[in-house]
């Protein structure tokens, strides 16, 4: 409850704020607190890469960025009240469904009948190891993680592709 | 920053210590939390540590940006490697039943899978150190007039 209060602050306070060098290290809280309620909810492996992706290595990015295009914000000319509409609309909606939900943790939900339930039982004897989340994403479903590797290799591509400066027969400082 | 006394001590004392982390996230990743994607995270996140500090040359000479760019392609053929090797051993494609013993009975199998989720792993670090390297250089590069 302290987290979830502390990251409806932080949101607030990155809404608001007009400074993006305070933006990004707000991000980057925001992303370590996130981290937090995933150990909170023993989603151990989701924690360390939210620590690990959100909080560091996109804060060092941004950060970057920042260099490269100045830390100041324009600030809106006038107050826009149907992006306004639109986000509370979803939100409303969100908070409607959620409310169908089974409660955490509970024996008899989707989650932990159905193949959740499965892998559980079946990982020891098939896999021999006992991380469960490793032998789903790297066993049962290889398939998912070769593609996610490669959605990681053609976003660095693509990064590659429109920053680097540096080409083949042209001088350093060009371009 | 290179001349700051405070930082640099305790990047080169931590440095180690990430590196050491993130090759133990890698491969005790079967046992306890973690696995290729945040030990590659960690081991970058060691190298970009030691650019912000020593500068990005001194990162480049630790970590070439042709070697990082490499590592990209490399993860994703180990990986897609490991595929074929299922076939090669007379399963489906990312089968890793045979990978060990072929053909294999039940026991050896679980032997296989063990072995072809520890390769994969491998496969997923690469690309993932290699990518976020080659981005932070990117985004690096653009900076340095």
């Amino acid at each position: 409850m302290v987290l979830l209060t502390l990251l409806a602050a932080i949101a607030v306070g990155l809404v608001r704020v007009r400074n993006l060098f305070a933006a990004v290290v707000l991000f980057g809280a925001y992303s370590f607190l996130m981290a937090s309620v995933m150990v909170v909810l023993d989603a151990v492996d989701v924690a360390m890469t939210e620590a690990a992706v959100g909080a560091g290595v996109s804060t060092v990015l941004l950060l970057c960025a920042l260099h490269l295009i100045g830390t100041r914000e324009e600030a809106p000319r006038r107050v826009r009240p149907l992006p306004i509409a639109a986000v509370a609309a979803a939100g409303a909606m969100l908070v409607h469904g959620a409310r169908d939900l089974p409660a955490f943790g509970a024996a008899d939900s989707p989650m932990n009948t159905g193949p959740g339930a499965w892998y559980l039982r079946n990982t020891a004897a098939d896999m021999d190891i006992p991380n469960v989340v490793t032998a789903v994403l790297a066993g049962y479903r290889s398939f998912d993680t070769l593609g996610e590797v490669a959605v990681i290799f053609t976003a660095g591509i693509g990064v590659a592709l429109l920053l680097k400066r540096e080409r083949r027969g042209r001088a350093e400082g060009e371009g | 920053m290179r001349m700051d006394v405070v930082l640099r001590a305790a990047a080169k004392f931590f440095i180690p210590f990430m590196l050491v982390f993130g090759f133990y996230v890698q491969f005790h990743g079967d046992f306890g939390p973690g696995g290729g994607f945040q030990a590659g995270v960690i081991v970058a996140a060691a190298i970009i540590l030691y650019a912000i500090v020593w500068g990005r040359e001194a990162a480049i000479r630790v970590a070439p940006v042709r070697l990082v760019e490499l590592m990209m392609p490399l993860g994703v053929l180990i990986y897609a490697g490991v595929g074929l090797l299922g076939i090669a051993t007379g399963g489906n494609y990312l089968d890793y039943d045979g990978l060990v013993h072929a053909p294999p009975t039940p026991e050896e199998a679980v032997h296989g899978r063990h072995w072809g989720i520890f390769l994969v792993e491998i496969g997923v670090l690469v690309s993932v150190a290699g990518t976020m390297l080659a981005i932070f250089y990117a985004f690096t590069g653009r900076g340095a007039k």
